[in-house]
């Protein structure tokens, strides 16, 4: 009775888009895959072999080898923890940042939401991949510069949102009722209005995710960041595409297939919760 | 009316302009060490160096180091890249054509394509279009350019051999390059008459401007279909059924003009997108355009190069944008009077 | 009644399939519009007024299930022509107006050029002649300077100037039957008046008839000829006005009557109707809908169908105990 009850429950909840679903397992794999990834591949991610170069799937090789006789499906899992630690860690502190600046902009107002909005408006001024590329090249090629360059394009559009939400929330009456208990403007910042505009952000941050990867990835791609030897999907992309006019294709499908399925398995999951945190925007 | 807010307009630019400026201006000042190390280059000894410094105003205050910096832009001057020695406006101006061309088709590509399946899908609902639609939508936004790209390269010429070698915008072995007139390979060769090299050009174009603009289609046809369904929603368009107009007038008169401005709207972000992937597919493509010229700077350290590159985007962005803008006024006269 | 109505519903229901179920919006409605009259159709909002006309004008959305044992309009049914031919009756024949006339236009075209839409759409009219038309409709609804008028856009209008626009394009082809659903609402009570005496002197003047759907039974009462008056989807009460004004029959109607302000002599001596509509999701929906908020239901009421008692000349009620 209670199992029947619970499948109904989950049937209900995923029904709708079994793809929710899909993208939850996914998401799953993923996340084991960084965390105890490097544990339980079958070989060095980064040991090379000139003896088996360039070999095609096999038993021994799921994924083939590379360039350097290095396993790729090793690679492959080894480097969920890079690209989804530099895209987490990026979308959180832009959420974190961007909600910070927004959230003061949209309180104060005037002179200081003048100047936020003038920053905001200064970085979008730019195509973001090239401000990013341009950020990477100056602060120089580092992982965390990665991150840097990924939270600040994102910044905008967190600072943007929590600002208009902030500015609508000021003068309710709720947050009046507060004021006039006599807290301070920053606790009633932390304490009433942003638990109030942090579900829509967090939906935001979800669907942000993606992005964030792909950027990353198309950085080390061109060869910003991440070095060889290191395990990363997109510079391991651009290594394989040098064997493309020898048909070794496995070395760069299976990498970027990797991409795809944890950009595609984060969009669904952005989609899955904004439907759930807000019915009205389904599409 | 028209003049005055179109004034308006352009001058809402400005600060966007100056905003580029003061972030390029700090990006290069942000260097970690000494920036002269790198504007002189990996190869640069201690006199170069100096010499360097003292060239860019590096001895000088960061004020007076800004001035100069945009002394240096008003007179077009953007500093001289070590990897052709060459100054970099000259750089970026020869090689603009084959970005811009690039650009364009893979743009021309994707509204074609876009426009047309946000419409149908939002005409009819749960019909085969709009899930169609709704998968383009999905996968579009989860595969990176450059992986689309080199699946595509892998596919279409190693497999099928239906392209010519995705190496540059025309092979010279078998075409000679026609005399340059617009840059623009497709218009050139048209100029000199050569059909040959023409269709040579066009078959170089047509992987890469579908990898390129396959991610611009996805946000495109995702608005038009949103938009559509809001203004087949609408009041007015009730009003219009109610009055017995055709479905046609209906829903190009309409429900599409309406659509429209939601659509041109996107189109700044779409073009963030294509500006940035730009970069990817040259890449990957061999494609001789300001792209894989930022790429190399970058890989080279040649800063001055990488700046350069920058501004340039930034320009043709706000650029870009203004022209959106000055559309919309033209779909919408709400936007056109707003006082 | 001896010349036939120029609009004859009969035994029309109405069901949306939602995500929740279904909902029954109309259930076994009938009423008919009589040539040259104005028929109110009051009602509070969700008693079904406005979808009856949007039934009628087959403006329903996809999820809609529509039924009728009649619908006739100027002899023809509406059931069994085909859709095409009513796409060319809608605009030409019956047309309709709307509230929040500011978004009921479309607000990137001038109102001339909507207007020339409709002309153009209806009659073998050349474009030449289709602006003069449209000027000499703009004039019709007496909007000043309607050469000046034809460009503008909507958003360059006042919400009761963008209504007349609405009318002049509803009754640019000149047609039998207006329905206008809400048009007053919103506009400011002076401004109400002048769109209401336009449609009231067009009627007069001209062999058209018109529906006008309101929440305002005060309103009604001032405008039109007779009355149907909807709760939940069902028509309790049918009565030229002035008799059902001064002789509510259905307790639902008496308490419209006591709610509405003009009767009452203050503020505090206006009645509420106490509880709300019922949900129309429901699948145990009493056999009368009103019957749980009525103070007067019997045994009867929960057993037998819902009777059509005429207590007057043409003032028909659907209770068993009417008052």
């Amino acid at each position: 009775m209670a199992t029947t009850l619970r499948l109904r429950d989950l049937r209900y909840a995923f029904g709708e888009n079994p793809l929710t679903a899909i993208a939850l397992a996914i998401f799953a794999l993923l996340v084991a895959c960084a965390i105890v990834g490097p544990a339980l591949v079958p070989h060095d991610p980064l040991a090379t072999n000139s003896d088996s170069r360039l070999m095609p799937p096999s038993a021994e090789h799921w994924f083939g080898t590379d360039q350097l006789g290095r396993d790729i499906l090793s690679r492959v899992v080894v480097a969920a923890r890079l690209d989804l630690g530099m895209a987490v860690s990026a979308v959180l502190l832009s959420l974190a940042i961007g909600t910070t600046l927004g959230a003061i902009a949209g309180y104060r107002g005037g002179f200081i939401d003048h100047l936020i909005g003038r920053v905001f408006d200064t970085i979008m001024a730019f195509p973001l991949f090239v401000l990013a590329m341009g950020i990477v090249a100056a602060l120089g090629n580092s992982v965390a510069n990665i991150v840097i360059a990924t939270v600040i394009i994102n910044l905008p559009f967190y600072g943007r949102f929590a600002r208009a939400e902030v500015n609508i929330r000021r003068d309710m009456a709720y947050v009046e009722a507060a004021r006039m208990g006599g807290n301070g403007a920053a606790r009633i910042l932390v304490r009433h209005i942003v638990p109030n505009i942090l579900p829509p952000m967090m939906v935001q941050a979800s669907l942000n995710m993606g992005w964030a990867i792909l950027n990353a990835a198309g950085l080390s791609f061109i060869g910003l960041g991440v070095r060889p030897p290191a395990a990363e999907w997109g510079i391991m992309v651009s290594e394989g595409a040098s064997f493309i006019f020898s048909g070794e294709w496995w070395t760069f499908v299976f990498p970027g297939g990797a991409l795809v399925l944890a950009v595609f398995c984060f969009n669904l999951l952005g989609d899955g919760l904004r439907d759930m945190i807000d019915p009205r925007r389904r599409t | 009316m028209g003049s005055f807010s179109l004034l308006r307009r352009v001058a809402g630019a400005i600060p966007s302009l100056i905003g580029v400026i003061i972030v390029t201006f700090l990006l290069s000042r942000a260097l970690p060490g000494d920036p002269a190390v790198y504007f002189a280059g990996p190869a640069a000894n201690a006199e170069s160096v100096q010499q360097v410094r003292e060239s860019l105003g590096l001895d000088k205050s960061w004020p007076e180091q800004f001035v100069r910096y945009v002394l240096d832009l008003a007179h077009g001057s953007l500093g001289n890249a070590l990897t052709t020695g060459q100054p970099v406006l000259d750089d970026l101006v020869q090689r603009l054509p084959a970005s811009m061309e690039l650009t364009l088709c893979a743009l021309l590509f994707a509204v074609v394509l876009a426009v047309p399946l946000g419409v149908l899908a939002a005409a009819k609902p749960d019909s085969l279009v709009d899930h169609l639609c709704r998968a383009l939508v999905t996968v579009g936004a989860a595969f990176p350019t450059f992986f689309v790209a080199l699946l595509f390269v892998y596919l279409f010429y190693y497999l099928l051999g239906w392209v010519p070698q995705p190496l540059g915008r025309l092979d010279e072995i078998y075409y000679s390059m026609p005399p340059t007139v617009t840059g623009f390979l497709l218009v050139d060769t048209l100029l000199a008459g050569d059909l040959e090299a023409f269709r040579g050009a066009a078959a170089q174009l047509v992987l890469p401007s579908i990898s390129l603009g396959l991610f611009a289609l996805a946000p495109i046809a995702r608005m038009t279909r949103a938009a559509m369904l809001t203004a087949l929603g609408s009041d007015f368009v009730r009003t219009a059924r109610a009055n017995g107009l055709s479905r046609r007038t209906v829903l190009f008169t309409y429900a599409f003009r309406n659509a429209l401005l939601g659509i041109v709207n996107t189109m700044g972000m779409v073009f963030s997108f294509l500006l940035g992937s730009n970069v990817l597919i040259e890449q990957v493509f061999g494609w001789p355009g300001v792209g894989s010229y930022a790429v190399s700077a970058v890989i080279a350290s040649d800063y001055a190069a990488v700046q350069g590159f920058i501004l340039l985007m930034a320009v043709a962005y706000v650029l870009l944008n203004l022209a959106v803008d000055l559309v919309a006024g033209l779909i919408d006269p709400r936007v056109r009077f707003e006082g | 009644m001896s010349a036939p109505p120029l609009l004859a519903v009969e035994g029309m229901s109405l069901d949306f399939r939602t995500r929740d179920g279904r909902v029954k919006a109309l259930d076994g409605i009938s009423f008919e519009v009589q040539r040259g009259e104005i028929l109110g159709i009051v009602g509070e909002s969700g008693s079904g007024k406005s979808v009856s006309a949007y039934a009628i004008m087959d403006l329903l959305d996809d999820n809609a299930e529509l039924g009728a044992a009649r619908l006739d309009f100027a002899g023809a049914d509406l059931l069994a022509g085909d859709r095409s031919a009513l796409r060319g009756m809608r605009g030409r024949e019956i047309s309709m107006i709307f509230q929040s006339p500011r978004t009921a236009l479309n607000p990137i075209r001038p109102v001339g050029k909507q207007i020339e839409d409709v002309l153009v759409r209806h009659g073998p009219v050349p474009r030449r002649q289709a602006k003069e038309k449209a000027i000499a409709a703009l004039r019709k609804v007496r909007i000043p300077d309607p050469e000046r008028r034809y460009d503008a856009y909507p958003f360059e209008l006042s919400g009761g100037m963008c209504q007349r626009v609405m009318i002049a394009m509803a009754l640019a082809c000149e047609p039998m039957l207006l329905i206008a659903d809400e048009p007053t609402t919103g506009l400011d009570v002076t401004t109400q008046a002048v769109i209401l005496d336009l449609v009231r002197d067009l009627v007069d003047h001209s062999r058209m008839a018109a529906i006008l759907i309101t929440h305002d039974l005060g309103l009604a009462g001032e405008y039109c000829d007779r009355v149907v008056v909807m709760h939940a989807g069902h028509v309790v009460e049918t009565a030229p006005v002035a008799d059902l004004l001064a002789r509510p029959a259905h307790p639902y109607s008496a308490r419209l009557i006591a709610a509405t302000p003009s009767s009452a002599s203050s503020v505090d001596g206006l009645a509420s109707i106490p509880g709300n509509l019922p949900n129309l999701l429901r699948d145990d929906l009493p056999l009368c809908r009103f019957r749980e908020r009525c103070d007067r239901a019997i045994a009867r009421c929960d057993s037998d169908p819902l009777p059509a008692t005429e207590v007057a000349p043409g003032h028909l009620v659907r209770c068993w105990r009417p008052l």
